[in-house]
């Protein structure tokens, strides 16, 4: 990419924005938001991202995005995952092993049920996103 | 077709034996009793701490927080809630009347957390510049570079109230221009990436999870006081830190937001890592820029300060990884929202990593001024095990202990100061009964003693001889007057030390006895360590009357000195043993004793 000028990052927000949002209810993508953190890949964040990846690959989900980040903190529940989708709150998942990533997709994405006994409190507010709204 | 509602029962350790579970159950009889299994899905989730009030029950999508809800609330909250669309008031949580000055408005939800320095941390791609870009990233650069003078910035900065998170907590804005007014060409600005606290790892989340918040604070330094070059200092035993940080800083230079002539204005700013072997004295200021430039990590004299003097004899911004974390927030929301947050002489938030003897291990970020008993279990979920908690040290080796009596002070830098500790950069070490608090000032000694540098006596003999003294205790062979000689030997070493290392390598120590003195004197006198840790002061011993004889502890033995005959009380034989503790830990019938 070619060195932005002011109003070129400012288009390049604007637009990055749009394509993030996952608030939008006819929004057709689904987000898994892998912690690939130290502690994350410590317990095993790597094996459950590649255990996503077959599971998308099996079901051919193409509208399914995996996508990795920094660790949200919840280290006794490494490894933790967030799921995006229209028409389901947003969920983190914690103490995702391979096995409950193919629960996740199966019975999440495609069964539209939250996975049973994995499900973690977000530990706070998104301010940025709570900013976008005000 | 999605559920309509979602119920989720706490299925933590401490709620599964406290009624969770008949709870659970009784909510999936009230639903599927009103035939709403198509709208209602009941699901048992991780901990959401709280414990003191379990069990807790969350509703999605409309985030009702219940707490000490019972088995006979189930139906109540399936009907009124869910069918009639009317939540249970009793039931809900409500913010007790705090003492903490927590002035903003979104806290007033059940969450205790904060997130400002981590929010980004989970939600974006490190490694992507553009989702970073997303969440209002560069913009605080942007404003800077077009919208504001230096003195805009400095001035947002103070009335922020931001404090160096590093440990000593000087105001962030003074040492910006300290370094802005001095009349010279060339200045620099370092970021303090050399998390080194046992038990602290907040800056290396911060690097791993969000690194363009540290690249564009490192900018918009630059630009206020007039540097045009940065250093970030980092531990190599960060490997996926410094790879993150290494693509961001590619990145930002590709997209033209760090190098010449950012967004086409006439500043430039670069920044480059320095990579250290992980020294923990080279967290000091004057010894990192040292180490910076190639030297020997060690400490010089202040003043002149690193702002006025640093690196390569030049006016050098040294800030922590979390203090330059918040500042793009701090320049995009204004210095008036950030001081709302937190206390009076401290604002704003305060990353800490819980560790220890702590369920719900973890990051956590909340308002300065948030109580230790919310912290430890509201948040961390408690000492799990039905083990009683006995103290947290907070600081790391720099830091001291604070036991249950404290855990309602409101913590800020000077709450912290005036119970013997200190913030420092936010390690959490949670205690329990099984902690002996001579063994736990003898790991920190030893890690100061390890890490001190050498330069000054006070340091290099002053701590091995406190380390001698509690090593002497832990074995047995303390005497009382070795009390009072560490007291004198701490309060010399705090007064004449070089640097931060050596003046509060003591801490540990002064302030355990503070607190745990008649544990101290059990050692010395009685010959005891209550908690079971000092090797020489304990011994196993098999009860006679409740041993079944199973043989178990005898397998288990990794010298094989548990000897006896099947369905007959073993022996431990008292020589051999290296008291490792697998018999105690091993057998079913509580027929191994510590004493």
């Amino acid at each position: 990419m070619a060195k932005l000028t002011r109003e070129d990052l400012q288009k390049l927000r604007a637009d990055k924005k749009k394509e993030m949002d996952m608030s939008d209810p006819l929004k057709k993508e689904v987000q898994i938001t892998i912690g690939m953190g130290t502690s994350g890949i410590a317990s095993g964040a790597r094996e459950t991202f590649e255990a996503f990846q077959e599971e998308i690959k099996e079901h051919d989900l193409k509208h399914v995005i995996l996508k990795s980040s920094g660790g949200i903190g919840l280290d006794h529940a490494e490894p933790t995952v967030e799921v995006q989708m229209a028409g389901m709150p947003a969920v983190i998942y914690g103490q995702v092993t391979p096995a409950i990533a193919g629960k996740i997709v199966r019975k999440h994405i495609l069964g539209k049920a939250l996975v049973n006994a994995h499900v973690y409190d977000r530990p706070a507010i998104d301010i940025v996103r709570e900013w976008g709204k005000a | 077709m999605a559920y309509k509602h979602y119920i989720l029962v706490c299925g933590g350790v401490e709620c599964d034996s406290n009624k969770g579970d008949d709870l659970f159950r009784k909510l999936i009889h009230a639903v599927e009793h009103r035939g709403l299994m198509a709208d209602i899905q009941v699901v048992k989730s991780g901990c959401f701490g709280f414990c003191a009030v379990g069990p807790v029950v969350k509703i999605l999508p409309d985030e009702t927080f219940y707490v000490e809800v019972t088995p006979e609330d189930a139906e109540e909250i399936v009907e009124a809630h869910i069918v009639k669309g009317k939540p249970v008031e009793r039931l809900r949580y409500r913010e007790e009347e705090s003492k903490v000055n927590v002035r903003i408005k979104d806290l007033s939800f059940y969450q205790k957390q904060f997130r400002i320095v981590l929010r980004n941390c989970g939600a974006i791609n490190p490694e992507e510049i553009t989702e970073y870009i997303a969440r209002d990233g560069y913009l605080a650069l942007e404003k800077v570079l077009f919208e504001m003078t230096p003195d805009d910035v400095i001035e947002e900065m103070k009335k922020s109230g931001l404090r160096g998170r590093g440990g000593a907590g000087f105001p962030t804005w003074r040492k910006w221009e300290f370094s802005r007014v001095v009349d010279e060409k060339q200045k620099y600005v370092v970021c303090n990436a050399d998390e080194g606290d046992p038990g602290a790892y907040m800056d290396r989340s911060v690097l791993e999870g969000d690194p363009h918040s540290v690249l564009e604070s490192m900018a918009i330094a630059g630009h206020t006081v007039g540097a045009n070059q940065g250093y970030i200092y980092i531990r190599a035993e960060y490997p996926l830190a410094i790879d993150r940080l290494n693509r961001a800083i590619d990145q930002a230079k590709e997209l033209g937001l760090l190098g010449d002539n950012i967004l086409g204005t006439d500043f430039s700013f670069d920044i480059e890592l320095r990579l250290g072997a992980g020294a923990f004295v080279c967290g000091e200021e004057t010894a990192l820029l040292a180490s910076v430039e190639g030297k020997r990590g060690m400490p010089v004299p202040r003043p002149p300060f690193p702002a006025v003097k640093g690196l390569w004899g030049k006016p050098t911004v040294i800030n922590n990884v979390e203090t330059w974390a918040n500042i793009p927030v701090i320049i995009t929301r204004g210095g008036d929202w950030f001081a709302k947050i937190g206390t009076e002489g401290s604002t704003g938030t305060k990353v800490f990593a819980l560790t220890g003897r702590i369920q719900n291990s973890g990051l956590v970020e909340v308002p300065m001024g948030t109580t230790l008993r919310d912290i430890i279990y509201n948040i961390g979920g408690g000492v799990p095990g039905g083990k009683k908690f006995k103290a947290v040290q907070t600081g790391g080796p720099s830091g001291g202990v604070i036991t249950e009596e404290y855990l309602d002070t409101p913590i800020d830098y000077d709450q912290l100061g005036k119970l013997g500790s200190i913030m420092g950069s936010g390690g959490m070490i949670i205690m329990d009964e099984s902690d002996c608090m001579v063994d736990v000032s003898k790991f920190y000694l030893e890690f100061t003693v390890d890490e001190s540098c050498g330069k000054c006596a006070p340091c290099r003999i002053g701590g091995k001889t406190l380390f001698n003294i509690l090593d002497k205790i832990s074995k047995g062979n303390g005497e009382m007057e070795d009390i009072a000689k560490m007291k004198r030997i701490g309060h010399a070493m705090q007064r004449v030390s070089l640097c931060g290392l050596g003046q509060t390598a003591p801490n540990p120590i002064l302030s355990t006895l503070r607190y745990f003195g008649e544990e101290y004197r059990q050692h010395i006198e009685e010959k005891k360590c209550p908690a079971g840790k000092c090797k020489s002061l304990i011994s196993y011993e098999i009860i006679e009357d409740k041993c079944i004889g199973c043989g178990v502890c005898a397998r288990a033995c990794p010298v094989g000195c548990i000897s006896g005959e099947r369905r007959m009380p073993h022996l431990i034989n008292q020589v051999e043993c290296i008291k490792c503790g697998e018999c105690y830990n091993v057998c079913k019938f509580n027929a191994v004793a510590v004493g």
